[in-house]
């Protein structure tokens, strides 16, 4: 980062995050900036629009304390960037890619636009390899695969943050290879107790090894927050694509992400859209998501997995709605199951990958994965149905099938969807077959006949 | 050439200084990269421009070059098979700036056809006539057609052989002696409809394969649907099934604002999958556009333009044409973003108050029509609505609602329990359906109709008696009632449902829909007077047959017809042992 170009006393008027110069120099749009007040605290903004006779730039920090004189910016000539390298594993950074982990700054190999440029779509290879976290809830029901973006639909006071912590330290290659395995992690507007759980339980399990921090703190500027994901998921993409690590990228939390985003838009006076949130809000966390994939030819892959709280419980609101439009499925926590203790508290029903399909089955997992989740979600929602028939009708009320339904589904909660120790695919499968068991044969559609004397036939006598 | 220099830049948005005289709509480059642009508004000092791509770097000086004509893609026989940007810019070749997608003008590299002329020289032709046919190494045939516009004598005719597809293969000479030179490829303005010579009424169905669509709620050739559904409801699958098994000659599929991944598995699977009515890869018969959702916004807004154009293309070769949006609320909200930029006065949901009139511009392009050469040639346009949090009172759905003939509605329930399609057959409909009827009735399966009705009112039958087996328990309820509830369990379950990924039911031809839809009208029939015997359904449930037949769908291959022609007589045999064992007995 060198200033080419300054400028001082240009300044005729400051709005909000806005500041307007006078073009005295020849600028582009979107550019990189910064502004040094005469507090002498170094600023950074981004050229917002441009026209022959003023400069607006965007203050991406809080613009208390800036005047109008003694302001001195400087030009990048180019939008924002980030140095990575080698050494950008087992590093702690701060929103914005500075070191603040108190070691020495990153030898920089190569310097990326953190906005990062659109995969094309025929470069892609289709994600296809499972990729096991240890809960029988994702590995089993909605599997995960590499290259995918399968986001985690929390709320508040749920556990998302120690599922999350769980899987970066459990996850595995189902395939022998043992490739390279990194995380970054972005914490985006989390509180310091979260950020710290973080830092501490990664450095416990020793994830934080082949771990990258980037803590955007709730304290800092909410302009800095919009970069975080963008630092944060161009380190990403270079452990992915330019070292061939398989890299996972937990960020967290979406929702202030969006927060952000509608501060933001709002003190730069626009057209506001659903609930307050700007009309681009799609685009924009499309920007972030749709960086996750593989390329064909290169050996990493980018999987994300970002948390979100769902503002109110309300899996409609805007921030869970826009996401699920994008990712490629979700995973909802449920305060319900997370009251009765069963944890992780996946709410399956609602929760979907969509790209299971394409990581289980034959070779991969098991040739009978596929109908077995089938089974397991049409045999779950019909016992959700027997629950309220139940509820109204009382237990006695229904139909044997029907007890037999709303006794099964208590068991999937706690014994299939609820465990404590991370589970291997094997295992999830097994519990899987084993809570089938407790159906009658004729109900399981789902299933052909060979599966059914494969896996289930032993203990079942006659119904 | 026109000429301009920017005075401002925000975001897409760029202002500038005109030096020419710049028409609406007229496509312009900005800059040294050439970014594409479009003029949107003109007034005698200032020139406003919507930029298809990131303006980073752009600044005041900076200069616009435009020709005169209207945003314009380049149809030649080269896009047959083909993966393309918005604007129809080729992002198939890696070689150009790798992976990535760098802003800029990318042009399409001329190839080379063998070229076979079907007129001779001195002939006179005119627009939309048929002057011969290529034929690429692998692919599909295709025809070069004289370009709408131009007609005359023709000229200077070339030999059949091969060339380049940028090089004439004949003058025409017009009346006032003017010559054009013809090639391969010509450009049209997108957002204009290319001329036909005549409207027809579309009489026959596009047959898709499903169950829940061919017999339920058909769509015609020329005809339109959408589909809503919130988020994990499968509007992509369900597109990309159709996009699979219709019987369509020619598919654009365009991705408009979705994900990436979910093309890059399409693209491999339409490469691995073969076309069961050429043979050849499903790919050679598809064009793929592809506006990720992470591709610049306002090229989103065009790509929708850009697609049906490309169908019309084909259809004026005599081609069936189904076009798949997916999806048409990012295209909306691609309106709404730029509308935003430009200060426009916000309508409904903060769209833009002619989001409805160009949602109707594009679903009128839809239409069966007699071509220019006097063929037959349709456009069939299946759109995605994702409507915000699943509510279809939203605007792009309500108003999709009012220009389309068949309305597939995603239901979030049917999606949970992994039911797919998950179309909700109550809250969908057609306004085809009688006219198929008739299709369906020629082609031999005359209670086709009839059948429909019957299997429509059993489900509504069914919406009804489950909320009132909430209130009294499903055990309460009369012998008729739960009579109702499994036959209609049954069709749910054994004909409605139908998964994309199996390989035995992913397509049903239209002779397997009309015997599966025999034999579960035939149970529902038999059960009834079994049921009136006295007989509680419960029995009937427990019958092996009845776990067959719930299997059928995945378990019955098109063509086996012996099985079902076996599983039909085991079912009457069954029906008939019950009624005679069963002397009347109450519930077990």
């Amino acid at each position: 980062m060198y200033a080419r170009l300054t400028t001082e006393d240009a300044a005729n008027r400051l709005d909000g995050p806005l500041l307007f110069l006078r073009r005295t120099l020849d600028v582009g749009y979107n550019e990189a900036v910064e502004v040094e007040g005469s507090d002498g605290l170094v600023r950074l903004g981004r050229i917002a629009a441009v026209d022959e006779e003023t400069i607006i730039v965007e203050v991406l920090d809080d613009t208390a304390g800036l005047a109008l004189s003694g302001t001195h910016v400087r030009f990048y000539g180019e939008p924002l960037k980030f140095q990575v390298g080698q050494g950008i594993l087992d590093r702690v950074f701060n929103g914005v890619g500075k070191v603040i982990d108190g070691g020495p700054p990153i030898a920089g190999e190569k310097s990326l636009g953190i906005d990062g440029l659109p995969i094309k779509p025929v470069a892609r290879e289709a994600p296809k390899d499972f990729l096991e976290t240890g809960f029988t809830a994702i590995d089993l029901m909605n599997s995960l695969v590499r290259g995918q973006k399968l986001p985690l639909f929390s709320g508040g006071g749920l556990p998302h943050d120690q599922m999350a912590v769980s899987i970066a330290t459990n996850a595995r290659l189902s395939s022998a290879e043992t490739q390279e395995f990194a995380i970054v992690f972005a914490g985006i507007g989390v509180p310091h107790e979260t950020a710290e759980y973080f830092q501490r339980e990664m450095e416990r399990s020793g994830a934080l090894e082949r771990s990258a921090l980037f803590l955007n703190l709730a304290s800092d500027s909410s302009a800095q927050r919009l970069l975080t994901p963008r630092y944060a998921l161009t380190a990403a993409e270079y452990l992915a694509f330019s070292e061939g690590k398989h890299v996972l990228v937990i960020m967290t939390d979406m929702t202030n992400y969006c927060e952000a985003l509608r501060e933001v838009s709002a003190s730069k006076g626009e057209v506001p859209s659903r609930k307050g949130y700007p009309g681009y809000m799609y685009s924009d966390l499309a920007t972030l998501f749709e960086r996750a994939g593989r390329i064909k030819g290169l050996p990493g892959t980018l999987t994300q997995l970002p948390i979100l709280t769902m503002p109110n419980d309300d899996i409609g609101h805007p921030i869970p709605d826009l996401s699920g439009y994008i990712t490629e499925g979700q995973i909802v926590l449920d305060r319900d199951l997370h009251r009765r203790r069963i944890y992780p508290p996946v709410k399956v029903l609602p929760s979907l990958s969509r790209l299971m399909k394409d990581g289980i089955g034959k070779d991969m997992t098991s040739a009978d994965h596929p109908a077995l989740a089938a089974q397991l979600y049409a045999a779950y929602a019909r016992s959700q149905q027997a629950r309220i028939l139940a509820s109204v009708v009382g237990e006695e009320g229904l139909t044997e099938v029907d007890q037999r339904f709303l006794k099964f589904g208590s068991h999937f909660e706690s014994k299939i969807i609820g465990h404590t120790d991370p589970r291997t695919i094997e295992e999830s499968l097994a519990a899987g077959w084993e809570g089938l068991k407790q159906l009658p044969v004729e109900e399981l559609h789902r299933l052909s006949d060979a599966q059914i004397q494969q896996h289930l036939a032993q203990e079942h006598t006659g119904d | 050439m026109n000429l301009a220099i920017i005075e401002s830049v925000s975001g897409p948005v760029v202002r500038a200084r005109p030096e020419g005289s710049f028409v609406m709509r007229e496509a312009v480059r900005v800059g040294e990269k050439g970014l594409l642009g479009e003029v949107i508004r003109i007034k005698e000092s200032e020139i406003v421009i919507q930029v298809y791509e990131d303006t980073t770097g752009i600044r005041p000086g900076t200069r616009i070059e435009g020709d005169g004509l209207p945003l314009s893609i380049h149809l030649g026989p080269g896009i047959l098979g083909g993966t393309f940007d918005g604007l129809l810019r080729p992002i198939a070749d890696i070689s150009i700036n790798g992976p990535w997608v760098e802003p800029g003008s990318v042009t399409s590299k001329s190839a080379h056809y063998y070229f076979i002329p079907q007129v001779v020289a001195g002939s006179s032709l005119q627009a939309g006539a048929i002057l011969g046919r290529v034929k690429p190494k692998d692919g599909h045939e295709q025809r070069i057609l004289v370009p709408p516009g131009i007609s005359g004598v023709v000229e200077e005719l070339v030999a059949e052989g091969e060339y380049r597809d940028d090089v004439p293969l004949c003058m025409l000479i017009d009346e006032d002696g003017t010559r054009h030179p013809v090639t391969m490829c010509h450009t049209w303005p997108v957002r204009r409809p290319r001329p036909t010579a005549a409207r027809l009424p579309s009489d026959e169905p596009m047959l898709t394969g499903q169950r829940i669509i061919d017999c339920m709620f058909p769509i015609a050739r020329g005809g339109k649907a959408a589909i809503p559904g919130g988020f994990g409801t499968g509007k992509t699958v369900l597109l990309e099934t159709l996009a699979k098994w219709c019987n369509a000659d020619v598919i654009v599929y365009v991705g408009c604002g979705e994900r990436g991944n979910e093309l890059a598995g399409l693209l491999e699977e339409f490469y691995q999958l073969e076309d069961p009515h050429t043979g050849h890869s499903l790919l050679k018969r598809t064009v793929i556009i592809a506006n990720t959702s992470n591709m610049p916004v306002a090229a989103r807004e065009a790509s929708i333009y850009t697609g049906v154009t490309v169908a019309e293309y084909f259809r004026d070769q005599g081609l069936d044409v189904a076009l798949m949006a997916d999806s048409t609320s990012r295209w909306a909200e691609a309106l709404r973003e730029v509308s935003g930029l430009l200060g426009e006065l916000p309508g409904e949901g903060g769209y833009p108050a002619y989001m409805s009139s160009r949602l109707a511009d594009f679903y009128e392009r839809a239409a069966k029509v007699r071509t220019l050469a006097g063929e037959t040639g349709s456009v069939t346009i299946i759109g995605a609505v994702s409507p915000p949090s699943g509510d279809f009172s939203e605007p792009v759905t309500s108003h999709s609602r009012r220009y389309i003939r068949s309305f597939w509605a995603l239901d979030a329930n049917r999606a949970y329990a992994r039911f797919y399609p998950a179309i909700h057959p109550l809250h969908s409909y057609s306004t085809d359906e009688e006219r198929m009827a008739n299709w369906w009735h020629a082609e031999g399966n005359v209670h086709w109709q009839e059948l429909r009705t019957r299997f429509l009112t059993l489900l509504e039958e069914q919406a009804h008696l489950e909320r009132m087996a909430r209130i009294i328990g499903k055990d309460a309820m009369p012998a008729h009632q739960r009579y109702i509830l499994m036959c209609a369990e049954l069709l749910n379950e054994g004909f409605l449902r139908q998964s994309a990924f199996s390989e035995i039911d992913r397509s049903a031809s239209p002779d397997r829909q009309a015997v599966m839809m025999r034999i579960i009208g035939e149970f529902i029939e038999q059960a009834e007077r079994v049921v009136s015997n006295g007989v509680p359904p419960e029995l009937i449930s427990r019958l092996p047959v009845f776990r067959r037949l719930m299997r059928m769908s995945e378990e019955i291959p098109d063509g086996e017809w012996e099985t079902f022609s076996e599983l039909a007589d085991t079912l009457n045999k069954s029906m008939v042992e019950l009624a005679d064992s069963g002397q009347p007995m109450e519930d077990s």
